[in-house]
Formats: C-alpha cells, sequence, structure tokens
C-alpha cells in the first residue's frame, strides 16, 4: 500500500481555457503533502487530476503525465474507474449517501467491487470506522442514516468510507473547511494517523493547518487573473513556512495577499 | 462466501490494474451487422414479419449479444453499464416513436383532406357520406372559445399568482397552493360535468359557447396560476425594494413595476394553457351542443368546436368523415403547436436578465 | 411572499429565466408615476389613496384565491345534488353493478365495469409508461449530451402538447391495426397468462390493452417531466461520491440519482395516474365498450367512468345523466385524493431535500 506519485509536466485544460500549468512534483509514499494557495489558484483544479475526477466535467482533459509507482494514469486504455478505486478522495463538504445507513455508506465502495457476506462486510466496516477513529461513536447505531451524524462525524464517516476499499492515496479536498474547529482537530489527528498507511494529499486554504499537518508543502499561485495556476515552490513544511525560496511564497506565508 | 468479480489483469506492464479492457472499436457495427443478419434469417424461418416486429426483435437479439461482448472482454461491470445506458437510449427513442408517428400521420391524411373549401365551409347540408364541406365553423367556435376562456382566466389566475407571491402568509396561502396543484389534475370531464349541472340543470339555460368556457376556464386557470407565480418570483426583490423606497406603495408596485419585469414570462405561460384547452375535448361535448352549422355567437346556440367535430367525425364508420376528422386534427395540432412555439421563442428571448 | 427563498424544488418551466441578484432592467415603466419627494405621500403615511388602493388590490387578489377554493368546494357540492337522487332511483347496490340501464324501469346502474376497467387500463398504462419516463429522465439528466439536453426536454414535452383527441383519433386509426400483430403474438404465444387469455378469438382491435398504450403514451411526458426535475436536482456532491469511489455511469445513477429521486418518480408516478383515471376521449375512441368485468385485455370490451360519460351522454334521459353525474362524482373524488397524495409528497420531498 501507498504509492508515490510522480507528475511530469502536466496541463490541465477546461476546453481551450488552461486552467493549470507545468507542474512537475514527486509526492513520496508515507507521508502528508499539502497544496497551498490562493482562491482560484488551481490547487483543488490539480487535485482532481490525480484521481482523473476532473474529467466527469465534460471538456476537461490533460497533458503530461501522472505517474503511480511508474505507471501513467493516463496512459493509453487505463480505465478511470479503476484509478478511482486505487487513489480515494475525500470533498469539502461531508457528502456520505442521504439514503444509506452509515453501514451501507462504508461499504458502499466495496459493494461495486463484487459481493461479500455479511460477515466479511461487518468486519470490513469495523476496521474502517476505526480507522476514522468513528467506531466507538457509531458502533450502535450502524443502521441508522449517514445524514443523522454532525458534520465532523460525517467526515469521518467519508474517510472511512474512503479506506474502506484501501486505495493507495488518499486525497483531501479540504476537508475541514465545513467544520468546527474540535471537529477539525480531530480530522488533523486522524491524519497524522493515516499517513502510517497511505499517501496523503490535502488541499488547504488554511496555512496553520499545513503547517501543523504536513511534511511536505506545494505552493500555488496565478501570475494574473485568467492566467494558469502554476506551481511555484514545493519543499519541506519546516523549510517553506520558515525560509522560503520564492518571494511570491514568503509574501502568502506572511498574509501579504491571498 | 466471497465472490469477486475478476480483477482487471494484472500484467507485468501494469502492476496496479488500471488497464481497463474495452471492446475493440470495429465490434459493436460488426454485431449489428450480425443481428440484422440473424434477424433476417429468423425472419424467413418462421412467420414473423413486419417492420416493427423486425426492429423489436433485432433490438432484442443485438442487446443481448453487446451485452455478452462486453462481460466477456470489458467485465461484469462495464457490460452492466453498457446494458443500462443502451436501455436508457432505447427508452428515449420509445418516446419518439409515438411523436413523430402522431404528427406524420396527422399531417399525411389531413393534409388529403385540407384545401381552401375545407377552411372555409362548414357541414351543414353535407350528409354523412357525402365529401365536401369543412370545418369552419369548428374553427370559428374553437378561437372564440379560446378567447373568452382567455378574458376568464388571466385576470383570475393573475390575481391568485399575484397573491401568493406578493401577499401571501399564513393559512390561506397554504391552502390555496396545495389546491391549485390539485385542481391541475381534474379531469376535464369532471369540470364540464360541474358546468352543467349549474348551468343547463340547475338554472335551466341551454347549451352554447359560452358554458364550454366556463369549464374550460377551471382547466386553464391553475395552470396559469403556477406559471405566473414562477415568473413572479423570479423578478429580483431589489427591484421591489427600489420602488417601496421611493414611495410607491405597493399595489401600484405590483401594477407598474412587477408584473411588466414577469410579463414576458407571463404571457409564454398564458399562450401554453390556452393551447392546452384549445385541445380540451370532454367539457365540448357537453356544453356546446351539436351543431353543423357556423355560429359566430358564443353566447347563444350551440356552436361547434374543432376537438368536437374530430371526435365526432373520427367514431363515424365512413371513410369521408374519418378523412375531415383527420383534417381537422391537423389544423388543431397547427394551431396549438403554433402556440408552444411562439410561447417558447417568446420565453427564450426574453430572459430577465 | 416575494422575500421567502425559492422553493428549491421549483424550477420555470417556460423558458429558462436566470435572476440576478443586481436590479434588473425596468424597461418601459415609469418611476415618474411615484408621488414627488417631498410630498407627504413618501412615506406612505399621507396617502389615504394608497391605503385604499392598496386594500382594494389586496382585497381582489385575495378574493380570487377564495374563489379557486370555492368552485372546488362547489364542485363537489353541485355534483352531490345530483348523485343523491340517483343513488335514491338506483334499484341494486350502486358499487357492485355492472349493467347500466339507469332510465329503465327499475332503474339498475352500478360502476362495478367501470370502476375496473378503469383501474385496470389506468393501472396498465402506468406500468408501462413509469419505466420509460424515467429512463427518459434519466436520459436527459444524465446521459444526454449537456446541450442537447434542453432540447431533447422541449421534444418530449411536446408530446404533452398533443390535444388527448388527436391521440385517440391516431389511437384508434392508426395504432389498433399496427398492434394486431403484437397481440397476436401475445395471445397465441402467452396465452396461457390469464390477462393475456382470448378464449374464442379476438379482433385484437379495440381492446384494453390498445386503450392502455395510448394512455401510456399520454402520460408519458408528465411522469419523465417531473421525475427530469428530480433527477436534475441530486446534489453534484452526491454524484462526485459515487463518483470518486470508482463508479461507472449506472452505478453513479443506481447509488445517488435514482435513491434521491425515489419520492420524486413515486409523485410523477401518482400524477400520471390521475391523468390516465380521467381521460376521456381518447379512451371512448378505442375502445368498443361493454358492460363486463374482464381482466381479459386482448378482448374488445371494457369500459371508463369517462369514457362512458362521453358516450353515453346523448342518449341519456334525466335518470340517465344523474346516474352519470353520479359517476362523475365518483371519478372526481378518486382523482382527487391520487393527486393529493401525490402533491403532499412533493411538497414533503422539497422540505427534506437528501441533502444535511
Amino acid at each position: 500500500m501507498a504509492k508515490r506519485i510522480d507528475v511530469s509536466d502536466l496541463n490541465v485544460f477546461y476546453g481551450s481555457f488552461k486552467a493549470v500549468e507545468d507542474v512537475t512534483m514527486s509526492i513520496e509514499p508515507r507521508s502528508v503533502t499539502a497544496f497551498i494557495g490562493p482562491s482560484g489558484c488551481g490547487k483543488s483544479t490539480f487535485l482532481r487530476t490525480i484521481n482523473r475526477m476532473h474529467e466527469v466535467i465534460p471538456g476537461a482533459r490533460v497533458e503530461g503525465k501522472v505517474a503511480l509507482d511508474g505507471e501513467d494514469i493516463y496512459g493509453t486504455g487505463v480505465d478511470p474507474v479503476n484509478v478511482r478505486r486505487t487513489i480515494g478522495m475525500v470533498f469539502q463538504r461531508p457528502n456520505p449517501f442521504p439514503t444509506m445507513s452509515i453501514f451501507d455508506n462504508v461499504v458502499a465502495g466495496i459493494k461495486l467491487q463484487g459481493r461479500r457476506g455479511r460477515a466479511e462486510l461487518s468486519k470490513i466496516v469495523e476496521a474502517a470506522l476505526r480507522g476514522a477513529n468513528l467506531w466507538d461513536e457509531v458502533k450502535d447505531r450502524l443502521n441508522q442514516p449517514g445524514s443523522g451524524l454532525s458534520g465532523g462525524q460525517q467526515q469521518r464517516l467519508c474517510i472511512a468510507r474512503a479506506i474502506a476499499v484501501q486505495p493507495q492515496v488518499l486525497l483531501m479536498d479540504e476537508p475541514c473547511s465545513a467544520l468546527d474547529p474540535i471537529s477539525t482537530l480531530a480530522i488533523e489527528d486522524l491524519i497524522t494517523e493515516l499517513k502510517t498507511q497511505y499517501t496523503i494529499v490535502i488541499v488547504t486554504h488554511n496555512m496553520q493547518q499545513a503547517a501543523r499537518v504536513s511534511d511536505r508543502t506545494a505552493f500555488f499561485n496565478l501570475a494574473a487573473t485568467g492566467k494558469p495556476g502554476r506551481l511555484i515552490e514545493m519543499d519541506d513544511t519546516t523549510k517553506i513556512f520558515s525560509n522560503p525560496a520564492q518571494r511570491s511564497t514568503e509574501d502568502y506565508i506572511s498574509g501579504r495577499f491571498g | 462466501m466471497t465472490v469477486t468479480t475478476a480483477p482487471p489483469a494484472r500484467s507485468v506492464d501494469d502492476p496496479l490494474g488500471l488497464v481497463g479492457r474495452v471492446l475493440p472499436v470495429w465490434v459493436l457495427p460488426a454485431l449489428l451487422a450480425a443481428t440484422i443478419l440473424v434477424t433476417l434469417g429468423l425472419f424467413a424461418v418462421t412467420p414473423m414479419q413486419g417492420k416493427a416486429d423486425f426492429v423489436v426483435v433485432a433490438a432484442v437479439i443485438y442487446v443481448a449479444l453487446q451485452t455478452a461482448a462486453s462481460f466477456s472482454v470489458e467485465g461484469r461491470r462495464r457490460a452492466v453499464d453498457r446494458f443500462f445506458t443502451t436501455l436508457v437510449y432505447t427508452a428515449f427513442a420509445i418516446a419518439m416513436i409515438p411523436l413523430i408517428s402522431v404528427v406524420v400521420t396527422v399531417l399525411r391524411n389531413g393534409a388529403e383532406v385540407i384545401n381552401g373549401n375545407f377552411l372555409t365551409h362548414s357541414l351543414r347540408n353535407i350528409g354523412p357520406t357525402d365529401t365536401g364541406g369543412g370545418i369552419y365553423h369548428g374553427m370559428i367556435g374553437t378561437l372564440e372559445q379560446a378567447l373568452i376562456t382567455s378574458v376568464i382566466s388571466i385576470p383570475i389566475a393573475v390575481l391568485v399568482a399575484v397573491y401568493l407571491v406578493e401577499y401571501g402568509r399564513g393559512q390561506l396561502a397554504r391552502a390555496v397552493t396545495f389546491f391549485v396543484d390539485v385542481m391541475t389534475g381534474i379531469p376535464s370531464i369532471v369540470a364540464g360535468l360541474f358546468i352543467f349541472t349549474v348551468w343547463v340543470l340547475i338554472l335551466g339555460f341551454s347549451r352554447a359557447g359560452l358554458p364550454a368556457t366556463f369549464a374550460l376556464a377551471i382547466l386553464m386557470i391553475p395552470t396559469v396560476v403556477r406559471s405566473t407565480e414562477e415568473m413572479l418570483k423570479l423578478v429580483p426583490n431589489e427591484l421591489r425594494e427600489a420602488s417601496y423606497a421611493l414611495g410607491v406603495p405597493k399595489w401600484r408596485t405590483i401594477l407598474r413595476i412587477v408584473i411588466p419585469t414577469a410579463l414576458p414570462g407571463i404571457v409564454t405561460g398564458i399562450m401554453l394553457g390556452v393551447a392546452r384547452v384549445m385541445g380540451e375535448t370532454a367539457p365540448l361535448l357537453l356544453l356546446i351542443g351539436a351543431t353543423d352549422s357556423i355560429n359566430t355567437n358564443p353566447f347563444s346556440g350551440p356552436q361547434s368546436a374543432l376537438p368536437f367535430i374530430i371526435f365526432d367525425q373520427a367514431a363515424r364508420p365512413n371513410d369521408q368523415a374519418v378523412a375531415r376528422a383527420w383534417g381537422a386534427a391537423l389544423v388543431l395540432i397547427v394551431l396549438v403547436m403554433l402556440l408552444n412555439l411562439i410561447a417558447r421563442v417568446i420565453a427564450r428571448f426574453t430572459r430577465v436578465r | 411572499m416575494a422575500n421567502e427563498p425559492r422553493n428549491p424544488g421549483s424550477r420555470p418551466r417556460v423558458g429558462q429565466q436566470q435572476s440576478d441578484s443586481g436590479v434588473g432592467r425596468i424597461s418601459g415603466v415609469a418611476l415618474g408615476d411615484a408621488p414627488a419627494l417631498g410630498s407627504g405621500a413618501v412615506t406612505g403615511l399621507g396617502g389615504a389613496s394608497t391605503r385604499f388602493g392598496d386594500r382594494v388590490f389586496k382585497s381582489l387578489s385575495q378574493g380570487a384565491s377564495v374563489l379557486l377554493l370555492v368552485v372546488i368546494a362547489a364542485i363537489a357540492i353541485f355534483l352531490l345534488t345530483r348523485t343523491i337522487p340517483a343513488l335514491q332511483d338506483d334499484t341494486v347496490n350502486f358499487l357492485t353493478e355492472k349493467k347500466w340501464l339507469p332510465d329503465s324501469s327499475p332503474s339498475v346502474f352500478g360502476i362495478a365495469a367501470l370502476a375496473t376497467g378503469t383501474l385496470v387500463t389506468s393501472l396498465l398504462a402506468l406500468l408501462m409508461a413509469v419505466p420509460v419516463s424515467v429512463g427518459i429522465a434519466l436520459f436527459i439528466a444524465h446521459y444526454a449530451p449537456r446541450r442537447l439536453a434542453n432540447g431533447l426536454g422541449y421534444i418530449v414535452d411536446l408530446l404533452a402538447a398533443v390535444p388527448s383527441v388527436v391521440f385517440g383519433l391516431w389511437g384508434l386509426k392508426f395504432l389498433v391495426p399496427h398492434m394486431v400483430g403484437l397481440t397476436k403474438f401475445l395471445a397465441d404465444h402467452l396465452g396461457w397468462f390469464p390477462m393475456f387469455d382470448v378464449g374464442d378469438g379476438s379482433t385484437y382491435r379495440q381492446t384494453m390493452f390498445n386503450a392502455s398504450v395510448v394512455l401510456a403514451v399520454m402520460i408519458l411526458p408528465i411522469i419523465s417531466a417531473v421525475s427530469r426535475e428530480v433527477f436534475l436536482q441530486v446534489p453534484t456532491m452526491h454524484l462526485e461520491a459515487a463518483q470518486a469511489l470508482g463508479a461507472t455511469r449506472w452505478e453513479t445513477m443506481r447509488m445517488a440519482v435514482l435513491p434521491f429521486g425515489r419520492s420524486g418518480v413515486i409523485s410523477a408516478s401518482m400524477l400520471g395516474l390521475g391523468r390516465a383515471l380521467g381521460e376521456t376521449v381518447a379512451v371512448a375512441l378505442v375502445l368498443s365498450t361493454n358492460y363486463e368485468i374482464s381482466l381479459k385485455i386482448l378482448n374488445p370490451g371494457g369500459n371508463t367512468f369517462a369514457a362512458n360519460i362521453a358516450l353515453q351522454y346523448g342518449f341519456a334521459g334525466d335518470t340517465g345523466i344523474n346516474a352519470l353525474i353520479a359517476s362523475g362524482m365518483v371519478l372526481f373524488v378518486i382523482t382527487l385524493l391520487v393527486n393529493m397524495t401525490a402533491r403532499w409528497i412533493i411538497g414533503r420531498r422539497a422540505a427534506f431535500s437528501g441533502a444535511n
């Protein structure tokens, strides 16, 4: 489990509009990488190209290469459906399926891949919920609707759902921005635990969060409105936040813009 | 017991199993050709025949072949996905069939009958098996009835919509909203029966165009209320507030600002409502009386109407009558579709910016 | 009130109007009608005329609304005034009698045949229409290319614009002859199924089956339009949740769209049912009516409330008219209940949107 990601010269287009330009980076396995940058700089767009989620928007495409342990996920014949099975995603707003129970939510991804017995599913559910630090809170009400939980619990449910299929990589698109501070802390602690098993990439608006949680940080920025976003600098988190190499990185970190 | 689908092939080149096996491009057209051949063969050796049957059998065979091919090459999930995609597209095709069929048959059969004489004469003195005669009495009737129905319905419907959007709070508004929706479901025959009971049985008046328009108004008002309501809700609140801030009283604001802003949409809704009631037949059967002659006075004496003529002539066993029915149907459809088209064109080109 | 947020379930059905949050054009409206600044009327306190105008206008619009409620009540009441004498004249059980001879003496009539015919044709139509309508709604909402989707929706809605009498004519003269092959096939090969049994043989023409097919075509647009609205309202985040788990398009429909839209589809179906129950002329033209109760839908025969009224109206005497009105009353009540339930389900769904 947990693979490395190598991105080479990636350009992201919506139709003819170039949203993100020339990104090259490497993400180590079993680490947490944070993407930071001002609004609209393309960090979420770029994140979605890693599991080919951007393709659900008609006209979206990429040029370049994204390799998972050396295998290009944009290679010929690669099925996006398989990519997304391998690379999981958690979204900004917690989105458990409203008509499904907690149990069914967790196994939603598993069930897509074939039938399993109830006993086996129960074991998977418990493992996933424990992994998401949610088991103790919901173990007595697994059959209740997923939407009945608090915001923070729902997000942990979504994380459980994502890890139940045992992905290699976990992508998180501003997972805490819709949550209160206590839930945010719970998720951040969870991320620190999860990184022992998964490669995690997290997009965040909150620089302090990036500093707390990540090992490496990548700073994205726009040259001007209407221009594509670019990767400005990527380095160890401690270095980015104490002694960044680029001027614009330092300006963003110290709050002079963004 | 664990039963899993076959995992995608993991080869040396594809250790993560990302590559999906896809049907080569030539497979589906080849299957289509094979299907046609098989179906033709089936039709040669069995008593099946007919174009429609051919299409149905071929479709079933094709879907079976496609699913099997996809299953063996692409795996269960993709096969299921393709199957349902085909099903969904087929559903749409099924919907198109009656639509196209109706339009084509009405056009074809109606065009044979329509000429200048048809459009300017009535059926007076035309015997059941005679040719000749026309539907002018029906056209006049339909147009006049539609006009009167609109005159009755529009003020009431717009006022109700105004009430619901601008004033409505509390029990009355909730009840009205609910029952307006319910009213859209009243069968036209029931509306006709109601007016018949009051107009003919209780008040003792005789049948004419006018009572039919009351029944049609009952059918038209709810649709127009709904569409007007939606249009009024789209008028931005800032407009109203700007007007109040200038001291314009509420009723004036509504009359002079809100309604004119929403007017194109309201007109669209009205035209769609009229198009709907122009085609209603059941109340006419009960209320307008049967006549073959032209009656331009909707307030007295039996009057004809296009839907009535269609119903009356279609049920007769002789071909001349049926031909007239097709002709009347063509004229009616043209009228209704024209109204629909104009309404949608207005809606498209006058969006609230 | 205009200030309340729009019902998330409502979308403009005519054209595509987008609302702006900014002040829109106030074209062609003379704001000069507003009282001049500085006059007492600015604050709205001075104008006795404005208060009067406001009161009149509000009363007018309120009155119109009350009028609507009165009309619905009046329908029930007035139909009742004729139903009661009819029931009193009836010498047999109105609910269980098949025959329809109200003007004979003794007066013998009942709605048993009408009720079964109405239910059978409508339910059969529903059975045929709902899967196809849901398929169409899914197609337009999620499968069709985005740019074509609206246009395709309009085309399906055109089906709703065709008058029912034209469907009746088309049904009788075109569909019926063309359906002979299929119905014969059903009778010959599936005749063991009681509904497809034709006994000594049938002309396969003016049958309840064909009437049901015509009804199904007529209720397709309303079921599909309402279902389409619901499918379009599935929040993107639920679609994304399914897609991120690696679901194929159909699996996304199954996980996110269909469960979300379930109650919407149910109420859409009930609206379609209500329409089918009340349809008059299409059925009157296609069916060759009798007063028998039979589930053998491939045989000519059968009857519905509405068709019976349309066809018997011309021959009815006084008791006959009352009897028809009585049957109309039953139809009114049934369709009222069906429509109220359908609207209530939609209303509940708008409040509980499935998201938190």
